[in-house]
């Protein structure tokens, strides 16, 4: 067993993605706690050559067949599989996106090392892992750590900064020849969603509902704050499963990530996979009729009661403001 | 075509969750039961399969507290089978559930074996690809769209990334999907007809033995500090606005 | 029952080419009306299928007189009544695919003017209760029926959160489980009282003033479910059973003389649906307006503090329509000090429903889809046209509905909406941080 900790890098067409960073940033850090080295993960059908984007790490492993140009599961476990086994890292961090949950589950089961999942934290205690990770919703921490030491770990989106692992350098390179092909899943196409009137990624101010907002007709509300501030609105996940708003409007882990000026959170109760998509927002102000929703812990202001009683108004003195 | 939907429940997260006096679990007192969401989706969404293609539904419920009573009301939505996964009291690990069920699966062969894509429990994975690998059988999960080709031997499904991206996948059967949304909401059972099936309908069982096997040795289980926490607007709502314009305007996000 | 029937084809039209009568040619379609047609030219299967299931009845009795139509509240505000369901089901519609089917508050008002009793009280929840055995409900009303599988309420909040307004109540409220002995009142909470904002404020008053009157009353607590009554006029007759037996079984642990309710759904599932389950029993069921009006001649001297409010009362269905009681409210109100009652031309007998019923609660959505405006909507402003300034209600359900509906027709400011027991504690100076 080394004292290595390895990154599965998720890259994208236009590289690294930034959740890459985010896991490499740890990994660095992490090593210089165990004496072992970042290794940076990468898989693909011709990755080598991101080893420039990775600097922070001291090693680059990048996994490469045509069978895995595209992420397919079982291609992606079976890859590693052997990477993981020959080199015995301490730690094994994937992103807990789609790619990251097949992958790690998947490895866990093949290879028999722990999986400690949807961690917000990664620390070193007397030279074990000690995860702590963010189950039931938000609302409960648990810290765990391995038997036998040893392990792999999903990491929540946004848990680390991601400046920390971003840095060009030309770190060692290896590179391992994966000839199987894919196997029972094959890729077969990408589908981008049509861009929606809005690219919500890149407002400045969002307004945005959860459940707490009721019903289709009464997003009417959020709609005029909105246009006040000069914004737009987005959604959680509740109210683009109702139909209500279009896919593009989604802020979360299966939507987008922003990073607006302004993040309003109304009646949006702050599960762990939307606070994945807001919580960099230079300010949140979230509003919902219950004290314990766990968006007031990652908002900065928050107001327990009801928006409708709250956001007309608001709307109101906004644009009493930009009359004056 | 013959699916399998495997099942479990978790806290109903309307109770408060209070941590056990050892510190690592939680305290099971007031807990209250429910199926896991995504596995009522994971259900729904061979019931449709059912509905449009034909073939059976068998749901498999690891046997836990009020397992029995989501069995019932599975049959009463219309799973042809159900089956009880041995006996344990208080929910086990993801790993453990994975290997109960593998165990269960293993004298049955189904083309298509379904489970709701994570839980809020998950501390070690989710079960869909923990089945699946365990059984040697293809998997992905995320999964928001089913749709079995014509000569039944594979289906295409849609794999859900950031940003709505979608990866459309042609998978082999028989395999293990993890269901992120099925294609309708979960239909309603209703109460007659699942106490009728409590009286008249029997349930199945798989004798495996049910245990934790994620090998995760948990430290502390803890409500999140309530540091970070956000600063609190109190009063009627016209202070409420008072107080929201000034911040605002504080920060220059007060157009005019 | 088929769902793929479409509507019967009128073919039974009879009409003779050539025909004038003292020189008036009439020829045609003209004479048409001259011939008989009976309704056994339409195939009466639907009609029979209804009228087969337990409660539906009386759906055949109607003849069409459309004495029901003017009164039922959602033909004011869509079209509706039970001619237009009858004429539908007699061409062959069974309702099951139907929104008109989840239109009807169960509010009574056509079976007080129906000259041949045809219930749609009982004839709707039959339907509906088809419509949940095939899962084909709207997804809202799943959703509520759902939390009270789990939870014993349609929130979905906790079951054992039930009693928890009591610690900001302001007086000591005894929960008989604990108490252990038998008491006089046994005061059932119900959902919106327990749980809604608005419905704690009803029920902190409430508490307030049993208390100033020394009555020796307990609560259930934790222990409490839904009556469920609305369920069952949802269709979910299962459910209602369930509920009922779980709150048939606490009750019966237990000795009281009186069970005294807020709400008056409650008062009606406890009263007229529960002894049929095995509820009932050496216990007299009331509504809270009930009982503290037989209490007036102790209660009167303690409304000491004038409420100077001209007010309106909205006579809840299910205690004033469904239960004949008008006149208890009313002594209430006119014995505090300060209250001028002005009536709503809908009063009394004829009170409007305010759209909760039935269902209604949990419909919102789909009723707003089918009406020009919600039945709350339409209250609040004949309240409003009254000239008072206060609503007074006295059913769980009002306040919030009647607050958002004040909200929704811009009539901020110009209406307040108070349960009697909000006024009653006011009068007693019993509102806010000051308690007994």
């Amino acid at each position: 067993m080394s004292q290595d900790i390895f990154a599965l890098i998720e890259c994208g067409a236009q590289g690294v993605a930034e959740g890459g960073f985010e896991l490499l940033g740890k990994a660095r850090e992490l090593a210089e706690q165990t004496g072992g080295r970042a290794v940076a993960l990468v898989v693909g059908e011709d990755v080598a050559g991101l080893a420039g984007e990775l600097g922070a790490a001291a090693l680059v492993v990048a996994v490469q067949g045509p069978a895995l140009a595209h992420f397919t599961p079982p291609a992606y476990v079976s890859a590693l599989k052997g990477v993981l086994e020959e080199h015995e890292p301490l730690l094994t961090l994937f992103p807990n996106s789609a790619v990251g949950m097949d992958t790690a589950a998947g490895l866990s089961a093949a290879t028999g090392l722990p999986l400690a999942a949807y961690a917000v934290d990664i620390g070193i205690t007397d030279g074990h892992p000690v995860i702590t990770a963010q189950l039931y919703g938000g609302k409960m921490n648990v810290e765990s750590k391995f038997a036998g030491g040893r392990g792999l770990v999903t990491v929540v989106a946004g848990s680390f900064p991601a400046d920390a692992g971003r840095e060009a350098g030309s770190p060692a390179v290896e590179t391992v020849a994966y000839g199987g092909d894919e196997g029972a899943v094959r890729f077969q196409r990408e589908i981008v969603p049509e861009a929606g009137d809005v690219d919500i990624t890149k407002e400045q101010v969002l307004v945005s509902v959860g459940r707490g907002i009721g019903d289709e007709d009464d997003i009417e509300v959020a709609q005029e704050l909105a246009e006040a501030l000069g914004g737009a609105v987005s959604a959680s996940r509740p109210v683009v499963d109702a139909g209500w708003l279009p896919k593009s409007r989604q802020v979360g882990k299966s939507g987008q990530k922003v990073k607006p000026k302004l993040y309003l959170a109304l009646g949006i109760s702050g599960a762990p996979e939307h606070l994945e998509g807001m919580r960099d927002a230079e300010l949140i102000v979230a509003i919902n009729q219950d004290a314990g929703a766990p968006i007031f812990g990652t908002a900065h202001y928050g107001v327990v009661g009801d928006l409708f009683d709250i956001v007309p108004e608001l709307t109101e003195r906004v644009k009493e403001r930009a009359g004056a | 075509m013959n699916i399998a939907v495997l099942i479990r429940q978790v806290p109903d997260l309307a109770e408060e969750l209070e941590v056990a006096d050892g510190g690592t679990e939680l305290d099971r007192e007031y807990l209250t039961w429910v199926v896991n969401e995504f596995d009522d989706h994971a259900l729904e969404e061979a019931l449709q399969l059912k509905d449009s293609t034909g073939g059976t539904v068998t749901v498999l419920g690891l046997g836990t507290d009020d397992i029995d009573e989501a069995l019932f009301t599975a049959l009463a939505k219309g799973a042809d089978r159900a089956v009880k996964v041995g006996a344990v009291d208080g929910p086990v690990d993801s790993h453990g559930a994975a290997a109960a069920f593998a165990e269960a699966l293993q004298n049955e062969s189904f083309d298509l074996i379904l489970t709701g894509v994570q839980a809020i429990n998950d501390v070690d994975g989710q079960v869909g690809p923990l089945v699946a690998v365990r059984l040697g059988l293809p998997h992905v999960s995320v999964v928001t769209h089913i749709a079995p080709a014509d000569d039944g031997t594979t289906v295409t499904v849609n794999q859900e990334y950031a940003g709505g991206v979608l990866a459309e996948f042609q998978v082999t059967l028989p395999a293990v999907l993890g269901v992120q949304a099925a294609r309708a909401v979960p239909r309603y059972a209703p109460v007659s007809r699942v106490r009728q099936l409590m009286k008249t309908a029997t349930l199945e069982s798989a004798a495996v033995d049910v245990a934790a096997a994620g090998g995760l040795a948990i430290l502390r289980m803890s409500p999140p500090e309530g540091s970070g926490h956000a600063e609190m607007i109190e009063g009627d709502a016209d202070a409420v606005v008072e107080r929201l314009a000034g911040i605002l305007g504080d920060r220059g996000l007060l157009p005019g | 029952m088929s769902r793929d029937r479409g509507l019967a084809k009128v073919d039974g039209v009879i009409e003779k080419e050539d025909v004038v009568i003292e020189g008036v040619d009439i020829s045609g379609s003209w004479n048409r009306m001259l011939e008989p047609r009976v309704l056994s030219d339409y195939s009466t299967d639907t009609m029979d299928w209804i009228t087969g299931l337990e409660g539906g009845e009386s759906l055949r009795w109607c003849y069409q007189c459309a004495k029901c139509v003017p009164v039922c509240p959602v033909e004011h505000v869509g079209s509706y009544g039970p001619r237009k369901i009858v004429r539908k089901v007699q061409l062959g519609n069974n309702l099951l695919e139907d929104p008109d089917l989840w239109l009807c508050t169960s509010c009574a008002a056509c079976l007080r003017v129906c000259p041949k009793a045809v219930d749609m009280t009982r004839i709707m929840p039959a339907v509906r209760e088809q419509a949940v055995l095939e899962g084909a409900i709207p997804q809202e009303l799943a959703a509520a029926f759902e939390n009270l599988q789990r939870q014993g309420n349609p929130m979905g909040e906790a079951a054992r959160k039930r009693p928890d307004w009591t610690k900001d109540a302001g007086v000591e409220v005894p929960i008989i489980g604990k108490l252990k002995r038998p008491v006089d009142v046994l005061w059932y909470v119900s959902d919106y009282t327990s749980y809604h904002p608005r419905g704690k404020d009803a029920a902190r008053a409430m508490a307030r003033v049993l208390t100033a009157l020394e009555v020796d009353y307990a609560i259930l607590g934790g222990e409490e479910r839904s009556d469920g009554d609305s369920v069952r006029l949802a269709g979910e007759t299962g459910l209602f059973e369930m509920l009922a037996e779980k709150n048939i079984k606490a009750l019966g642990k237990y000795e009281f003389n009186q069970l005294v309710v807020m709400d008056p759904h409650a008062y009606n599932a406890f009263k007229n649906h529960y002894p049929a389950l095995g509820g009932g029993g050496d216990y007299e069921v009331l509504h809270y307006t009930q009982y503290l009006a037989r209490h007036l001649d102790r209660l009167a001297p303690l409304l000491e503090t004038p409420v100077e409010i001209n007010l309106t009362y909205h006579d809840p269905c299910y205690l004033g329509r469904h239960n004949g009681e008008y006149e208890a409210p009313r002594r209430l109100l006119e014995a505090i000090p300060g209250v001028t009652l002005t009536e709503m031309p809908h009063y009394k007998a004829t009170g409007f429903c305010c759209g909760g019923g039935g269902g209604g609660m949990w419909l919102d959505g789909l009723v707003a889809e089918h009406t020009s405006e919600r039945l709350s909507e339409r209250r609040v402003r004949e309240a409003v046209a009254t000239g008072a300034t206060t609503l007074a209600v006295c059913c769980p359900y009002e306040p919030s509905r009647f607050e958002d509906a004040v909200k929704s027709t811009d009539n901020d400011g110009n209406l307040d909406v108070a349960d009697i027991i909000e006024l009653i504690a006011r009068s007693m100076r019993l509102e806010g941080e000051a308690a007994a």
